[in-house]
């Protein structure tokens, strides 16, 4: 048993998750490989999304996984940079978007 | 970046056999990794045989006007290993008499073998189908004696197979030097000026991407696609079609990665990539390789790793197709890098 929560080397055992429930791990699988097929959206437009979501869920395994897809797929580091503030700014908008709750509340409590 | 060979460095994996014991042991030994030799005895591909000879492969020397970091070849402008005219005229008698429809010439930078041209024009007067030079572009630039290049490819018909490992200067200096991509760009345009590349041409013109890093190729069609609009757009260059090939852990490659630390997961994303449907149309079983000095390998990774064909023929002197084709193919771990995805070989992706 590791002594971190998180292990490099458990990306690899990822489709393992199968093993303990069969049905859901394979519609799980067949759903993800399917999202990230070429459609309206390319593949690589795709990676791109997969990366900046790795970083706003923070999922240290994604987000070797979808650079090391990016470099793949030939994706600069630019690319990967801004998609990363995309998300970033979503992120952080979300948080600052309920200063107009903030504001709201204190408005109303104010004389 | 380093500006001369691992050779010339005297380091350690200048040693063709340090680097096959490399390839055999650790997470191999271990048994973490199966053998590439028990990975295909799986399918019942073991021993590996040849098919049909197709492509007859004459690299005509080991100088180059680059030292790239991931070369498989240690080439570099101090390597004085290059192909003689008495080799040469060994190579013409088999390029007359071959089975095979495809002649390529390889290095190095090929065109800096001093008997390159001649050689080139008495190659071209056995008619073979598919003649090709692999050409590192920048060579074109390098002195003005290399100037007329795309002339001489044109008049021989021959077909340009050249390096550009991305469309954009950073990512290409990096893997091959400052300077590298401007020079490249130049070069192509030039092609495409005598009509190299061009949609419809006679004159083919491929490009070859290998990845700058730790990590294999992508889709070879969407590298394609990404190329061909990147350097239309940017720079008004047209070519024909993009080999993806994966880099092959030897050599320099192999030096990266232990330096850098990435070897095991590198050889790991190899076997987890293996695809059985690859081993059967590996360029080894189609392919003849010769050296500056006339040996026969199974491919070019084979002659830079110093291991000769399993066959009693071993040299072009005695050179003789029909007993080579009964020879057992020689592997490695190192052919793993061939078996990846959808496959590596000198013409992009094979399955």
């Amino acid at each position: 048993m590791a002594n971190t929560y998180y292990e490099p080397a458990d990306l690899r055992k990822f489709g393992k998750i199968t093993e303990w429930s069969e049905e859901l791990g394979t519609k799980f699988f067949d759903y993800y490989n399917k999202v990230f097929e070429e459609g309206a959206l390319s593949a690589r437009e795709k990676s791109l999304i997969a990366l900046a979501v790795a970083h706003v869920v923070k999922c240290p395994y994604c987000i070797d996984a979808y650079t090391k897809d990016g470099l793949q797929r030939g994706i600069t580091k630019e690319e990967m940079m801004e998609a990363v503030h995309a998300g970033a700014a979503i992120e952080s908008g979300a948080t600052l978007v309920h200063g107009v709750q903030m504001m709201n509340k204190y408005n109303k409590l104010s004389m | 970046m380093a500006t001369k060979s691992l050779k010339a460095r005297h380091k350690e994996l200048a040693n063709t056999q340090r680097q096959l014991e490399i390839l055999s042991n650790g997470i191999f030994r271990d048994g973490d990794l199966p053998y590439f030799k028990d990975k295909i005895a799986e399918i019942g591909m073991f021993p590996l045989k040849p098919r049909k000879l197709e492509v007859l492969q004459i690299n005509v020397g080991y100088m180059c006007n680059q030292v790239c970091e991931h070369c498989h070849v240690d080439a570099g402008p101090d390597r004085k290993e290059i192909m003689t005219q008495e080799t040469m005229e060994l190579c013409l008698e088999v390029i007359r008499n071959t089975g095979a429809h495809t002649l390529d010439l390889t290095g190095g930078a090929p065109e800096m073998n001093p008997n390159f041209r001649w050689f080139v024009e008495e190659a071209a007067k056995a008619g073979i189908q598919d003649f090709i030079v692999r050409s590192n572009l920048t060579i074109i630039k390098a002195n003005k004696k290399y100037q007329d290049l795309p002339e001489f490819f044109k008049k021989f018909n021959i077909h340009v197979v050249s390096s550009m490992p991305h469309y954009t200067r950073g990512k290409t200096d990096k893997q091959r030097g400052e300077g590298v991509f401007d020079k490249s760009i130049a070069a192509l345009q030039e092609l495409n000026a005598v009509g190299y590349g061009m949609p419809d041409s006679p004159l083919r013109l491929d490009l070859v991407y290998n990845p700058s890093g730790a990590y294999l190729p992508a889709d070879q069609s969407a590298l394609e696609r990404d190329f061909k609009k990147a350097l239309l757009e940017d720079f008004n260059i047209q070519f024909h079609n993009l080999f993806a090939i994966t880099n092959l852990p030897i050599s320099r490659f192999l030096d990266y990665l232990i330096a850098s630390e990435n070897y095991e997961d590198y050889m790991i994303s190899l076997v987890d990539a293996y695809n059985p449907a690859a081993v059967q149309n590996v360029m080894c079983t189609n392919t003849i390789s010769v050296s500056w000095d006339g040996w026969l390998y199974d491919c070019d990774f084979n002659q830079m790793l110093g291991l000769k064909v399993g066959s009693k023929v071993k040299h072009i002197k005695d050179y003789n197709e029909e007993v080579l084709n009964n020879r057992n193919i020689v592997i490695s771990q190192h052919c793993y890098g061939c078996t990846a995805g959808a496959g590596s070989s000198c013409q992009g992706t094979v399955a």
